[in-house]
């Protein structure tokens, strides 16, 4: 019997009564499992779950009744009662919540269905029953008024019914049995609440994961040497973990058991059973076995053992029977089991759960050599825990959302692998020779692509909520992702080129300033008050956001994000090829890739792509459609209207008509039209091929392995200043910048001065950031990356011609950021995010989660002119 | 974002002699032509006075001065930044429209009697023609110069003058803008002019708007009295006019996010919320090629012993439709990547009213083909009609891999258009794709190089099906590959635990 199947059957025969005042009996419940307590009507089943266990563990049939029928007696309404409390009990038991059921659970059938309960959530039944005396039972109903009225003999045939349960309850399926004979039993009986075999959780390594070792005792002494272990300790106190596949083909299973054996027993390691080890303790059970797979190697090499050491056998047969099939270790990090145990499994008890962690999962076909076709669990595998196993042979290891498996065939003249946790560090050895011909060739399950497996709709789809490591978590509403999830689909780039989408960004607060709706003194005030002493000004360009990411080589694309072909990608704040011709993004990622080149940064930064934030220009070469249609269209129709209804005034006024007052207006409006013309004709300007297009970069967003958001400005901007440099093209543009000190009334002035000059110009206006990027103020919250101060010409063609007018302003003033912001900031959170998944090699699903998120959340309602 | 013209304009003159004056345009319009008179309406004001009034010449003119800002921030507050959902109108339509169209409720409300034909003072005058001029300087006009011409000359003016206004003479490619002047001349009563530009000023913007009362028809058909029963293009103006009906149905709610999405990135709306194209394919008029694709796809449904079939990019639903008439077809899921496509399809399947027996067979749902999916797995066949041609090329394996490596239906069908017989369109210009979203459009090379390794890859067979007339020269206008999964050898259910495990050791 394995630990994780046994039952605590003493307690069953331990019935007998004891003298009053005995100690007080304990009852041992596993911590996550279904208790169903059973006993006749009145014979305390709910005190007695009300002194034992948390009310909300409690699910009452009552209760249930009540809420089904408003009457916690009506025994008609049962039937749905007890499919509510059968939902309840099963909603707490996948979240993994001990439950506890309070109903009379006297008949077979009942039960029957809890114990399915149980199965099907892989936890373990346990019954407690109350086999009080009639009289107690009918004395307690008596006391209580809804119940006075019940006949004798309901509790009679409770009683009857209870009495002939008790012999089967284990054959039933509960794995404990605690049977309550007296009130004083009932009364002081304490419930202890026992750790599952398999739940490690408070060890912390740092571990040595081990892979299959079939017998090759050699290979794994070099390995334990390498890892650091002498003569199976480490002198770090590190434990080894073996995931099983101890015995069988290889030439000394005995040897490696007797290793093995001997630092689980000393502590210094910990082993759940491969189905090998399975197999191998059926044979010594000596239960019918096909000496098959290897086992034959393993048999006639113990009888060798025999002559020598005849109580060995006896220690391996124990041995295997000790094993756990798998352990949650490292505070739940950390799940280490044979053959992979997808996430709804972990620290579960069931048959189940044990047959997925010795053998996996089997699609139930086989393929072309006999052998059973397994399912690729780890590809659906969503699970925060880590899940190191083995069990099927791999030509190398490679993470698969993050699950890895250390079976690298050493017996079959492949590797023996080991990892190293917590640093997930990979460790192997070669195999000394081919032990063992394998049936068919090692050959990785993974179906293309080095992620393992393409992005599945539930990584995106629905209502979401994405952990981040900077805001903690952000969701995503249904309908927003519905939205992200047409566009994704129909107009993005691949999702492997899209590492990142950049957030959008508030507007200052609004000005009080005559003439101005937004001025930078407001956001300097803002950053003063958020403890940011040293801000930067950037110049905004007048150009559409785009995001490119640079390759050096295709290979490095291959490599790195798996594409054929494109060296990268240039795409827009929505994720759409920011041009329509390959050729031309061709040529902009070849000169980026030059002046990185030529900057000596492919070295600085120690990797071979480079990802970063920008802006091209014109605005014209991207808005195109939208300039013609909106706002040459505004320009078009007033220039066509103005000058007739002037002229019709004037006219008028001439002949004596009192019209003064309203021509003066219309002139006044012809002004405003003619200025929002001017200001939309500053974005616009022609362009041939790549002649006359501007490439601003303003941030270096990641390298390989590292995350530069939180790298400060002034770094960032001498990047980018040596960047443009070393283009000799013209397309890089440098950005202008002004660092201002938010305490130094000085020092702000200057920074107005330098916005009014350049917007005063023309200019779009500027961006301002705190210096150090990623900052927090002194509650510990995010502060906002980036506040826009935009030009009042500009603003023109966002507010209207007209805006400027006092009472148009006034009006506007009474605008509302505070979602605006709090947008911001979730973008700005989601978009690092991906971008340290990115750098920590997380599967791909796990960084278009959170780029997905980002734009999800740009479709959230929220004034679009801010 | 939308900019909003705050500016409308538009004179009607008159000529006249000492015995018939011209000014006597004041008493038919009820306007005195010495005053300056301002009338205000619900979205601004409008102004009427007379740059000229004399016995011979006397012309009226009407401002309308539209509250831009007033406009925008009507329904402020909910701290969404001003409410956006308040300010639909702004985002959705077409601003200078609203201007367009209030100027037609401007005419009403200044003009009423006039536009009714009624004049006390000289009834006679007002039931005879006029030599009238009107001017429009900035009219929006879809359809250009032409159907401006179109909708007026059929009415009596015996001059009709319709410039284009270019976009911004500074960038003469950007060409012409969608405003035209339009100047009108011509003996028509007074009356009778202003209706048709009650109803035609609308008609010629064309854009959708969503606060129209439901006595809208009977307006139209006071308002047509006369000339619209026989004008050549009554139903183009009929359509266009009522356009807000199907407008509301717009459910400009459920667009919302994705408008919004557009926005950010600075697009128009109508490129990225285009998935379904409402105004071909419908019910009422069956486009002949599609219903051949339907009877293609049908039968290849039945000759596969199909009852469980996914219509992946059900689009507006016709062939969920279709499917549902036949019993045999027990479960039927529809999955569209546009939400807009489904509830279009929900409602032209009339799911809330289906009887429960019925509904059980049916179930719409968004997904992406270029994203697995667990719940596409066990089906006994997949439709892909004219799907694949959506998608940029270089997404789909993804495609690929989601339909025949993941969901793998018994069988696979995927229609998609024929390049070559694009040349027998007489209506498609060469070189031309025949739909605008269309990323590529294959040879029947082309589609059979692709559809073989599909089926190589995944272990599929695959055969091709001419759908309609099969051109000797060009082949059909649609081509179809039926992919058929190749059977796969399963382990029999009497094989032993023991067996099994057997295996499962190696």
């Amino acid at each position: 019997m394995n630990r994780d199947h046994s039952t605590t059957g003493a307690e069953t025969a331990a019935a007998p009564a004891p003298a009053a005042p005995t100690p007080a009996r304990k009852l041992p419940v596993t911590d996550l499992s279904l208790v169903v307590l059973i006993g006749a009507s009145g014979s305390g089943k709910s005190t007695f779950a009300r002194a034992h266990f948390k009310p909300t563990e409690i699910v009452s049939s009552d209760v249930c009744r009540g809420l089904v029928a408003d009457d916690e007696n009506d025994q008609s309404a049962s039937r749905d009662a007890f499919d509510v409390l059968h939902y309840i009990a099963g909603k707490r038991l996948e979240a993994g919540r001990l439950t506890v059921i309070d109903a009379t659970s006297v008949q077979s059938e009942s039960r029957k269905q809890l114990v399915q309960l149980a199965r099907k959530y892989d936890v373990l039944p346990i019954a407690i029953v109350l086999d009080l005396p009639e009289e107690v039972c009918a004395a307690r109903n008596a006391a209580r008024p809804d119940r006075a009225s019940m006949p004798r003999h309901v509790i009679q045939r409770h009683r009857r019914e209870l009495r002939r349960s008790l012999r089967g309850l284990e054959r039933e399926g509960f794995r404990k049995v605690h049977i309550l004979r007296t009130e004083e039993e009932a009364e002081s009986a304490e419930v202890v609440l026992e750790r599952r075999y398999n739940d490690l959780r408070h060890l912390t390594g740092p571990f040595d994961i081990i892979g299959d070792i079939h017998g090759c005792s050699s290979e794994l002494e070099t390995l334990l040497g390498k890892l650091g272990y002498a003569d199976g300790t480490h002198p770090e106190g590190r434990t080894a973990v073996f995931v099983g596949d101890l015995v069988d083909r290889g030439p000394d299973s005995p040897g490696v058991l007797r290793r093995v054996m001997s630092m689980v027993a000393s502590g210094d390691a910990l082993c759940v059973p491969g189905n090998h080890e399975n197999k191998l303790g059926r044979y010594l059970a000596g239960r019918k076995v096909q000496l098959t797979h290897g086992l034959a190697e393993t048999v006639e090499q113990l009888e060798r053992e025999d002559a020598g050491h005849p109580e060995f056998r006896g220690q391996v047969r124990e041995f295997i029977d000790s094993l756990v099939s798998h352990y949650v270790l490292d505070e739940g990090k950390l799940v280490v089991c044979h053959a992979g145990l997808p996430e709804k499994y972990h620290g579960r008890t069931s048959g189940r759960v044990r047959s997925h962690a010795l053998y996996g999962d089997t699609t139930g076909e086989t393929d072309e050599f006999g052998l059973p076709v397994r399912y690729p669990w780890a590809e659906e595998y969503r699970g925060r825990a880590t899940v190191v196993y083995g069990h099927t042979p791999v030509p190398t290891t490679s993470w698969i959302n993050n699950t890895i498996c250390l079976d690298t065939g050493a017996v079959f003249g492949g590797r023996m692998t080991a990892l190293r946790w917590p640093e997930r560090e990979l460790v192997d050895v070669p195999a000394e020779k081919v032990w063992y011909e394998p049936v068919k060739p090692l050959v990785t399950e993974a179906p293309g692509g080095r992620e393992g497996r393409p992005l599945d709709i539930a990584d995106v789809q629905g209502r979401r909520v994405v952990e981040t490591r900077h805001m903690g978590r952000v969701a995503v509403r249904e309908e927003n992702a519905a939205a992200a999830l047409e566009v994704m689909s129909r107009f993005a780039v691949d999702p492997q080129l899209l590492a990142y989408l950049p957030p959008t960004m508030a507007p200052t607060a609004t000005s009080r300033e005559d003439g101005f709706l937004e001025h930078p003194a407001e956001a300097f005030a803002q950053y003063a008050a958020d403890g940011v002493e040293r801000v930067v000004c950037e110049e905004k360009h007048m150009g559409s956001r785009a995001v490119a990411l640079v390759c050096k080589d295709a290979e490095a694309a291959t490599g790195r994000f798996g594409t054929a072909g494109p060296t990268g990608a240039l795409y827009t704040r929505t994720g759409r090829p920011f041009l329509d011709d390959p050729a031309m993004t061709e040529e902009i990622l070849a000169r980026l890739r030059s002046a990185v080149t030529a900057a000596g940064l492919w070295a600085e930064w120690d990797t071979d792509w480079v990802l970063l934030d920008a802006e091209l220009m014109p605005w014209s070469l991207k808005a195109g459609g939208l300039l013609r249609s909106q706002y040459a269209a505004v320009g078009a129709a007033s220039g066509a209207v103005f000058p007739p209804a002037v002229a019709a005034l004037e006219q008028a006024a001439a002949r004596g008509v009192e019209v003064a007052g309203l021509a003066g207006h219309q002139r006044a409006r012809a002004q405003d039209a003619a200025a929002f013309t001017e200001a939309y004709r500053r974005y616009c300007w022609p362009t041939e091929g790549l002649e006359g297009v501007r490439l601003a970069p303003f941030q270096i967003l990641a390298v390989q392995g590292r995350s530069l958001a939180a790298v400060p400005h002034d770094e960032q901007l001498a990047w980018l200043d040596r960047l443009v440099e070393h283009d000799p093209t013209g397309l890089l543009q440098v950005t202008r910048r002004l660092v201002v000190d938010t305490g130094d009334e000085a020092s702000v002035r200057a920074g107005a001065d330098w916005w009014l000059e350049m917007t005063g110009r023309g200019g779009e206006g500027m961006v301002v950031k705190p210096l150090g990027a990623l900052v927090r103020d002194a509650k510990g919250r995010l502060v906002q990356p980036g506040i826009k101060v935009r030009g009042r010409e500009y603003l023109r063609i966002i507010y209207g011609p007209e805006y400027t007018r006092p009472e148009n302003l006034e009006r506007l003033r009474s605008r509302f950021l505070g979602h605006k912001r709090s947008l911001a900031l979730r973008e700005y959170a989601l978009g690092l995010e991906a971008l340290d998944r990115l750098a920590e090699g997380e599967p791909l699903w796990r960084v278009h989660e959170a780029v997905f998120a980002v734009l999800a959340l740009e479709s959230e309602p929220v004034d679009p002119r801010l | 974002m939308r900019i909003i013209l705050g500016q409308v304009f538009l004179t009607i003159g008159t000529t006249g002699t000492q015995e018939r004056p011209a000014t006597d345009l004041g008493f038919l319009l009820h306007k005195h032509p010495d005053k300056a008179q301002a009338f205000s309406t619900s979205h601004g004001s409008a102004h009427v006075f007379y740059p000229e009034a004399s016995a011979e010449r006397c012309t009226a003119a009407l401002l309308l001065e539209v509250d831009p800002v007033a406009l925008v921030r009507r329904g402020k507050g909910k701290g969404r930044g001003g409410a956006p959902d308040a300010a639909l109108a702004q985002y959705v339509n077409d601003r200078p429209y609203a201007a367009s169209s209030l100027l037609s409720v401007a005419l009403a409300a200044v003009f009423k009697s006039a536009l009714g034909g009624v004049c006390r003072a000289m009834p006679e005058r007002a039931e005879s023609p006029l030599p009238l001029r009107i001017e429009v300087p900035a009219l929006p006009a879809r359809g250009g110069v032409e159907l401006v011409h179109k909708l007026f000359a059929p009415l009596g003016w015996e001059r009709v003058e319709v410039t284009a206004v270019p976009l911004d003479e500074q960038f003469p490619a950007w060409g012409d803008s969608r405003y035209v002047r339009l100047v009108l001349e011509g003996e028509l009563r007074l009356a009778d002019a202003l209706r048709q530009l009650y109803v035609l000023l609308p008609v010629l913007d064309d854009a959708k708007h969503y606060w129209v009362a439901p006595d809208e028809v009977d307006k139209l058909l006071r308002a047509g009295e006369g000339w619209l029963a026989d004008h050549p293009e009554r139903p183009l103006i009929t359509r266009r006019y009522l356009s807000h009906r199907w407008g509301l149905t717009r459910q400009a709610d459920q667009a919302l996010e994705l408008v919004r999405l557009a926005e950010s990135d600075e697009l128009d709306v109508d490129s990225v919320d285009n998935a379904v194209d409402e105004s071909t394919d419908t019910e009422e008029k069956p486009v002949p090629l599609a219903e051949h694709r339907r009877t293609a796809i049908l039968d290849a449904l039945r000759a596969a012993g199909a009852s469980r079939v996914l219509d992946l990019g059900c689009g507006q639903g016709q062939l969920v439709q279709a499917l549902l008439k036949d019993v045999r077809f027990t479960e039927i899921v529809g999955v569209d990547v546009s939400m807009r496509a489904l509830t279009i399809a929900s409602r032209r399947l009339k799911l809330d009213r289906m009887g429960e027996r019925q509904a059980d067979r049916v179930t719409l749902r968004q997904g992406s083909l270029t994203y697995t999916d667990k719940r596409l797995t066990g089906y006994d066949a997949a439709v892909l009609s004219e799907v694949i041609e959506h998608l940029d090329l270089p997404r789909l394996p993804a495609l690929e891999y989601a339909v025949f490596g993941a969901a793998r239906p018994g069988t696979v069908l995927v229609t998609t258009p024929n390049v070559e017989y694009n040349v027998r369109w007489e209506t498609l210009p060469a070189g031309h794709v025949r739909h605008g979203d269309h990323r590529f459009e294959w040879t029947r090379a082309e589609f059979r190089d692709w559809a073989g390794q599909v089926a190589e890859r995944h272990g599929y067979t695959v055969r091709y099906v001419p759908v309609g007339p099969d051109d000797p020269e060009v082949g059909p206008p649609t081509q179809m590959a039926v992919f058929t999964r190749a059977d796969t050898t399963t382990t029999t259910t009497t094989t032993t635990t023991e067996k099994k495990k057997e295996a499962e050791a190696a």
